[in-house]
């Protein structure tokens, strides 16, 4: 049975314990790359979390300068190569999910690897074995379509860019739809953004 | 070409045309010449590629700003000492890690200073012509001091390969451990990448010191076949020299060119996200970064004109749940 990596940003609860468990994973000890976002604090307790996405043609390991992020053949977009990455922030800024995180203190990019040695050999990541709302899945696709509802997207358009990635996302409509784009709409205020922005003006 | 051709040359002229070269070591020499060839085709590769282009050219300019030269090269030479004499930015990883590549890269580049001068004719040595228990290092032609043969010094000079051949072998030591036991280094390392170097430096340091054992305990038993193995492996490595891991010697430096390129984007205009205002980067980085994109045929930009890159990171992530919340129709989970 093949795993799938869900994300489905609407069940988190903001608990954190994927924060927590991100950092005890064995490729990054002592730090967590998992981002965890209030999408607009003053006016709501929504949280998000984000996790790599692992694009198939990934916009981090084309704009980096240093050839220092590699996919492996399982798809999976590894962290920088530390002998390699040369701390520019490329990455940091082209990620269309806003995923790698720039370490100063190593000088290096260290971003979500699908916590690799666990998922290489068959275990769940660390941020899904611990979330309580399912906001992360990863298990077999049955299992979710068993119990889940939904349908899972992983083609994206930022502008007029398709990104398509190896992690899906929950969107409302029927599974068994045929694959389908989420057009990503910078425009939209996150319940209030918009108006305060506008005021400030 | 030029470098090949440049490198042939000095060789040539450097060793007194050929009078203190030794022709015993050809093959050495033309595994150097291979791998001088290889190393400058990547670089060159490499630096085609767009994003490595931009910055390549970009480092240089702020480099060479007249008005900043001189503060710029005392600047490079902190970063020299600091990043590449002491590597402390991989102390702060961990100081064993900073141990093993201290040891490795320090005994790889004394054993590349000893033996390129020696192999290419550059360096030689000639006794003293009233007193033949001195020797006098004859560099490029050019007599440059003399000392016993029989000292602490002459001792130290003849030996520099096998410190730096223990040096190498207690470095591999301990980065073969990491490998080993290192959870972060099993998952992602791989054979030709990690394991390779490390037995290609371990074969050319044990071959190396089994010569000196040879022909300092055993009146040179075995000799021959010590040095046509030490000959292969170090072909063998110099031949790895531009596929491999060892490229990151040549690669890594743009890491101090980056270092100008931060600081002149913290003092110049900051790009400020679309969407929530944040300073998120500098206005030369993220201009720079859409440039780089439209030569990659990526296109981020919107049909009225704006570009995603003037959306912060932070508010990427957002997109995320609020465009699908978008869809669901306000809070709560399908």
């Amino acid at each position: 049975m093949e795993n799938i990596f869900v994300i489905d940003p609407a069940r988190c609860i903001g608990c954190q314990a994927c924060v927590q468990a991100c950092g005890e994973c064995g490729t990054h000890r002592g730090t967590s790359m998992i981002h965890l976002e209030y999408i607009d604090r003053d006016v709501s307790v929504q949280t998000t979390p984000q996790i790599c996405m692992h694009c198939e043609n990934p916009t981090c390991a084309q704009v980096c300068p240093a050839d220092a992020i590699k996919q492996n053949p399982d798809g999976v977009v590894q962290t920088a190569l530390k002998p390699r990455c040369i701390g520019c922030s490329n990455c940091v800024l082209a990620c269309p999910f806003g995923v790698p995180k720039y370490i100063a203190q190593a000088d290096q990019m260290m971003k979500c690897d699908m916590c690799y040695d666990r998922t290489s050999v068959g275990k769940r990541p660390m941020c899904a074995t611990v979330c309580p709302s399912e906001a992360l899945f990863f298990g077999p696709a049955e299992v979710w379509e068993r119990r889940r509802r939904g349908r899972l997207v992983n083609t994206w358009k930022f502008g007029r860019q398709t990104v398509k990635t190896g992690v899906y996302m929950v969107m409302p409509g029927n599974s068994a739809l045929p694959e389908s784009t989420v057009q990503m709409d910078v425009r939209l205020g996150a319940i209030g953004v918009v108006q305060r922005q506008e005021a400030k003006r | 070409m030029i470098a090949v051709v440049l490198l042939v040359l000095s060789i040539y002229f450097g060793s007194d045309r050929m009078k203190y070269f030794d022709p015993a070591l050809i093959i050495y020499t033309s595994a150097t010449v291979f791998a001088t060839f290889g190393v400058v085709y990547r670089y060159a590769v490499w630096l085609q590629k767009p994003p490595t282009a931009l910055y390549w050219r970009r480092g240089w300019q702020l480099f060479l700003q007249p008005g900043s030269l001189l503060k710029h090269i005392a600047e490079l030479c902190r970063l020299f000492v600091q990043n590449f004499i002491l590597q402390i930015f991989i102390e702060r990883r961990s100081y064993l890690r900073w141990a093993a590549h201290f040891l490795l890269s320090w005994g790889c580049l004394l054993a590349a200073a000893v033996t390129f001068p020696l192999v290419f004719g550059w360096v030689h040595f000639d006794p003293a012509p009233n007193n033949p228990s001195m020797y006098v290092p004859v560099v490029m032609g050019i007599p440059m001091g003399r000392f016993p043969a029989y000292s602490l010094i002459g001792w130290t000079t003849f030996h520099l390969l096998d410190f730096s051949a223990i040096g190498i072998i207690i470095g591999m030591v301990l980065s073969f451990r990491r490998r080993m036991y290192d959870t972060d280094a099993q998952a992602l390392q791989s054979f030709t990448m990690d394991f390779l170097p490390l037995i290609l430096l371990f074969a050319v340091s044990i071959t190396g010191l089994m010569l000196t054992v040879s022909s300092t305990f055993m009146h040179g038993d075995s000799y021959g076949f010590l040095a046509l193995i030490h000959a292969f492996s170090v072909i063998v490595t110099l031949l790895y020299l531009p596929f491999g891991k060892f490229f990151h010697i040549f690669q890594r430096p743009a890491n101090m060119g980056v270092h100008f390129y931060k600081a002149a984007g913290a003092v110049s205009d900051r790009a400020l996200c679309a969407r929530c205002g944040a300073d998120y980067a500098s206005s030369m980085h993220v201009e720079d970064l859409k440039q780089v994109l439209a030569e990659l045929g990526m296109d981020y930009t919107f049909d009225d004109g704006t570009h995603y890159q003037d959306v912060c990171p932070t508010c990427r992530r957002k997109m995320m749940a609020v465009n699908q919340l978008q869809a669901i129709g306000g809070p709560g989970f399908l």
